[in-house]
């Protein structure tokens, strides 16, 4: 069984289908909806965990692809600026899945996107501004 | 007071120059203490380095932009859009590390995000970035020019003198909000009914926590500032040493600060950056070290404290702190505060940091290399803070 995260992205072409119930139900995959901006003739994105089996959750991702949805792993839609990041723990307040989280004793600040739902609390909450979320 | 062991800083100075001089850090020197006792380790160590990193308001830098032709008297400027005071000399600046860009729309749609102020500036100057100065005077007979628009960066300024009047509290609370909704501070974002808590101290590794009584942190002592070498030139505004101690001399409230100074053009963006603190402003992350000489047994002892034994008070900013109601609701120590979560009015609440510990242990280890290499002496001070004549 595999877990993860994808950034789905909708068109106006594609917007409207059930996607999410095909998904279930013919790939038997588990879907947890953790957010979700749908705007009816402009782009959408939804934010999906998807757990099941491997080769069925490959044949989920072919079968989005070819309706035109772009399924980004969430690993490239969140990113931290390892440049810009002080490790103070700010964000750390605010992540409501551990994603972002604190070592001990080390104190270092990690982040873990597999973890992370995209929810973008950080993005504004982080004081030198490190965290991104391009979707 | 009578010492088994008594060093003075011109022998610590001595020693640094042979490549002689034993330097731990403070988070080192709790370990040497345990394992060899104070008087012991008061022989062998001969300075202790402390370090911090964390949003310092107090903050803020004396600019001179150099004249050009027809020359102005400024009494007014902006550096990047963020307005400078100018009421000093023609084309002198003070750029505090808090004030937003003058076109921010602040707080209009809370909470505001702050995005550029003094404190950015301050990092792109060290940055090398060129920034743009506008500025605006009413014209005399020897300062004919009424404005005056120049782009311009750190090396093209005459003098950069980051000049703070009031960082490395002593201790800082940890911050609660007992109130019905989530709300924005200086401290972070804080949930409603006490659902996390917040706080910003290096602890162990905090300078004034190793030297609770200021006994070798004083006027002229010399410091890791911005990445650069400063210097303690004052104590602090707001440097009230007269608050509750416990057995071991550390306070357990906020206390004594100091006034930093230096030269920004030796600084680093590094250790100068600029921060956005949602729904507050901006300001500006400093980074500062302190080296504390060993003189005798009482500094070794005072050097290794641990994160168990710093207390701090947890204060309600949902109601308490804004309407000037000094009320604790609790008192936490560090070691607690970095377990990750505090027990508070008998539940664990998630306990999360402002202060960057693994940036403080840097500074720390930055110079301890710098006193062993020979490249940094001790200033001895000049004058002792109000707080010294308490032990």
């Amino acid at each position: 069984m595999m877990k993860r995260i994808y950034v789905l992205h909708f068109n106006q072409n594609n917007y409207d289908k059930p996607i999410v119930y095909n998904l279930i139900k013919n790939f038997d995959l588990v879907v947890n909806i953790l957010r979700a901006v749908i705007l009816p003739r402009k782009e959408s994105y939804l934010v999906l965990e998807l757990e099941g089996d491997e080769k069925l959750l490959d044949k989920g991702l072919s079968f989005l692809k070819k309706g035109g949805v772009r399924a980004e792993p969430i690993r490239q839609s969140v990113h931290r600026n390892e440049d810009i990041c002080t490790s103070c723990g700010a964000c750390t307040a605010i992540c409501p899945t551990g994603a972002l989280h604190i070592e001990r004793p080390s104190m270092a600040v990690l982040f873990t996107p597999e973890k992370c739902s995209a929810c973008g609390l950080c993005v504004n909450v982080c004081p030198p501004r490190a965290m991104e979320v391009n979707f | 007071m009578s010492f088994k062991v008594n060093k003075t800083i011109a022998e610590i100075n001595e020693k640094i120059r042979r490549g002689r001089v034993v330097v731990v850090t403070a988070e080192e020197m709790i370990g040497v203490v345990e394992k060899e006792g104070p008087v012991e380790a008061a022989r062998k160590i001969d300075v202790v380095t402390t370090g911090t990193f964390a949003p310092m308001c107090s903050s803020g830098v004396f600019l001179n932009v150099g004249h050009s032709a027809p020359k102005i008297k400024a009494s007014r400027a902006w550096i990047n859009k963020v307005p400078a005071y100018g009421g000093i000399a023609a084309v002198d600046f003070f750029l505090g590390a808090t004030e937003p860009s003058e076109d921010d729309p602040l707080n209009k749609l809370h909470p505001g995000q702050f995005r550029y102020g003094g404190g950015h500036v301050i990092q792109d100057l060290v940055n090398g970035k060129k920034v743009h100065v506008y500025m605006e005077g009413y014209g005399t007979d020897c300062y004919p020019a009424k404005t005056v628009d120049k782009d311009l960066d750190l090396d093209a300024m005459p003098n950069a003198i980051l000049c703070n009047p009031r960082n490395v509290y002593q201790n800082y609370n940890c911050a609660v909000n007992l109130t019905e909704k989530t709300i924005y501070t200086y401290m972070g974002v804080l949930r409603p009914r006490g659902g996390n808590a917040t706080y910003c101290s290096a602890g162990q590794l905090s300078p004034l926590l190793n030297d609770p009584y200021y006994l070798t942190t004083g006027l002229g002592t010399k410091i890791f500032l911005g990445g650069g070498v400063g210097f303690v030139t004052w104590c602090g505004t707001q440097h009230n040493p007269y608050v509750p101690r416990g057995e071991n001399g550390v306070v357990k409230e906020g206390a004594g600060t100091l006034m930093l100074t230096g030269n920004l053009k030796e600084m680093s963006p590094r250790w100068l950056v600029g921060v956005s603190m949602l729904g507050y402003g901006c300001s500006l992350a400093v980074g500062v070290g302190v080296p504390i000489p060993i003189l005798n047994e009482q500094m070794a002892r005072f050097t290794a404290v641990r994160d168990d034994q710093i207390f701090t008070q947890i204060v309600d900013y949902g109601y308490d702190y804004p309407t000037a109601i000094s009320r604790s609701h609790g008192e936490v120590s560090y070691g607690e505060l970095k377990s990750g979560s505090i027990n508070f009015d008998g539940r664990e609440i998630p306990a999360t940091p402002l202060s960057s510990y693994s940036r403080a242990l840097e500074i720390a280890e930055t110079l301890r290399e710098w006193i062993t290499s020979g490249r940094f002496t001790l200033g001895e001070a000049q004058k002792l803070f109000p707080g010294h004549e308490l032990v």
